[in-house]
């Protein structure tokens, strides 16, 4: 069959979803609206501190059961200037670019956070900066990781 | 193990950016049909297929049932697994440990996918936790460039260290007339192409294909009557480690190391470099091509770049690489890791063509995806 004889459907599907942030990520997140803390939690076992907290320690399968206050200061661990267009599912539109997306080892933390830095210049951003977080007023937190709107770069 | 099993046959579409002439059913039908004829079967040899993709990509949840037609799996056995990027190297050690059981002589093994059908990026997205990886996390690559800024930093890797990977595996994708990417390219092309995600350009990162692969799997028995040689499974290894992508520690490639130590002390493999013959590396960008060969124990970290520019990894050197072109000239997600499994598979029976690395012993295959997994399979011409 000839190329322009082929057809195609296009369609755009917009499905709501709800999704339980459980009760660990309730904690947080409510700590996080409320207070402009940073909560984790950590492990019995093997003393990692996690965040986001949770309910369980992945390698020692044991419940990570003391929530902890993290700083709200930390280090880039890795990152990329995010340069090039896609549609973000959880609007439907193009996200804007470029944007940058980073590791973030907040101090007195194992793991890392995914955020973003208000630095999108490759040259300006290197492992091992200090970073600190920059959270959304009193009236735009609504119990969500992005109450923090990024983090900026402290030295 | 009940019994040892061997690869009898292997069957690929054409990959490309757009398969507009044909339907997700359509295009698992020409990998099956394919394979079928490669090993000189017919369906009714079939005992049980397992298939699989990524289907948050066409949205189609129901792949098993919705292409029994074209799988040929009408009133047989069936399954579908989908893990991500090693969708594809997951299928091919199921479809191993059904045979490998006793339980199924004659395993056929479908990945396919079809990328062209939504915008791949924001389908990966939704692979991402809904509340706290998924409103900054933007796909595939930045995750990968994360990786690759922290290990170029601890090493003082060059951009063009990771480009020379990009044209070692474009080089031999030349080879291949099933790879969607065919034409070789320079260093100072890989150089010069558009920054998507820093430090990772347009010729570092894989395609977004559609395509399929299908791997027919037998034990023993079976496999000594229908294949001449088969491609015998001598070992695989699978390592999935964290949920959220922020867990993952990106100076080492855990997975990957801790993989490849069971392999190499399941089969007696000391010096790697030395005893393996062909990889077949699940590597979706170039940096990978580095830092990830360093994890296989191919050489210490931070030194690969020198087995890379002194050609030792290129067809001819010590321990060529994806002979195939890899992923880096071929990428429909839920058959890439199966692809791994396919080539390695021509490479030991002697049938890889224009692609063919010389009197191979031991083929090394890998998968790799979500929150950084590694999968391996180990085959080999004569059976473990
Ligand atoms: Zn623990």
């Amino acid at each position: 069959m000839d190329k322009d004889e082929l057809i195609h459907l296009h369609v755009d599907v917009d499905l709501p979803y709800r999704w339980a942030a459980g009760r660990y990520g309730s904690i947080m997140l409510k700590a996080l609206r409320d207070e402009k803390k940073i909560l984790g939690n950590c492990c019995p076992q093997c003393n990692k501190v996690y965040v986001p907290p949770r309910v369980v320690c992945g390698p020692c399968f044991v419940a990570p059961d003391e929530v902890v206050e993290l700083s709200d200061t930390g280090t880039l661990a890795g990152y990329s200037v995010v340069n090039y267009p896609f549609i973000d599912p959880e609007t439907g539109q193009k996200r804007p670019v470029p944007y940058t997306y980073a590791y973030i080892q907040l101090d007195g933390c194992d793991s890392y956070l995914s955020h973003l830095i208000d630095e999108t210049d490759p040259a300006r951003l290197s492992p091992g900066m200090r970073v600190k977080a920059v959270f959304r007023s009193d009236a735009d937190r609504v119990g969500r990781l992005q109450d923090i709107l990024h983090f900026k770069i402290i030295e | 193990m009940s019994q040892r099993v061997g690869i009898i046959g292997f069957g690929q579409t054409y990959h490309r950016s757009r398969r507009d002439d044909v339907t997700g059913i359509e295009l698992i039908n020409e990998a099956v049909r394919s394979a079928l004829e490669d090993a000189e079967l017919t369906i009714k040899d079939i005992d049980a297929v397992v298939i699989g993709n990524m289907d948050h990509f066409e949205a189609v949840n129901y792949v098993d049932t919705w292409s029994v037609d074209g799988s040929g799996a009408w009133m047989k056995p069936l399954i579908k697994l989908t893990t991500g990027g090693t969708t594809g190297s997951t299928l091919g050690i199921a479809g191993y440990h059904h045979a490998a059981s006793g339980l199924f002589d004659v395993v056929l093994v479908i990945g396919w996918e079809k990328n062209s059908e939504s915008d791949t990026t924001g389908a990966i997205i939704t692979c991402s936790d809904p509340i706290f990886d998924r409103f900054s996390f933007s796909g595939a690559l930045p995750g990968l460039a994360v990786e690759a800024s922290a290990y170029i930093k601890r090493y003082g890797i060059t951009e063009e260290d990771a480009a020379r990977v990009a044209v070692r595996d474009r080089t031999h994708g030349a080879n291949n007339p099933y790879a969607q990417l065919q034409t070789p390219v320079t260093v100072e092309e890989v150089m010069k192409s558009p920054m998507l995600s820093w430090p990772i350009k347009l010729l570092d990162i894989c395609p977004r294909s559609d395509g399929a692969a299908a791997v027919i799997f037998a034990g023993e028995r079976k496999a000594r009557q229908m294949c001449p040689q088969p491609a015998w499974v001598h070992s695989t290894a699978v390592r999935h480690s964290h949920a959220y992508f922020c867990d993952v520690n990106y100076e080492e490639l855990h997975t990957l190391e801790g993989a490849v130590r069971e392999l190499y002390d399941h089969v007696g493999i000391k010096e790697p470099l030395k005893e393996l013959d062909v990889v077949e590396l699940y590597q979706p960008y170039s940096f990978a091509g580095l830092k990830w060969i360093e994890a296989m124990g191919l050489c210490k970290p931070g030194e690969s770049p020198r087995l890379i520019w002194d050609g030792a990894t290129d067809m001819g050197g010590e321990l060529p690489f994806n002979p195939s072109g890899g992923v880096i000239c071929t990428n429909c997600i839920g058959a890439t890791g199966l692809l791994r499994i396919g080539e390695a598979a021509l490479q030991v029976m002697g049938r890889a063509a224009g692609r063919q690395v010389p009197d191979v012993n031991l083929a090394l295959a890998t998968g790799f995806g979500g929150a950084y997994w590694s999968d391996l399979m180990l085959l080999g011409r004569r059976p473990w």
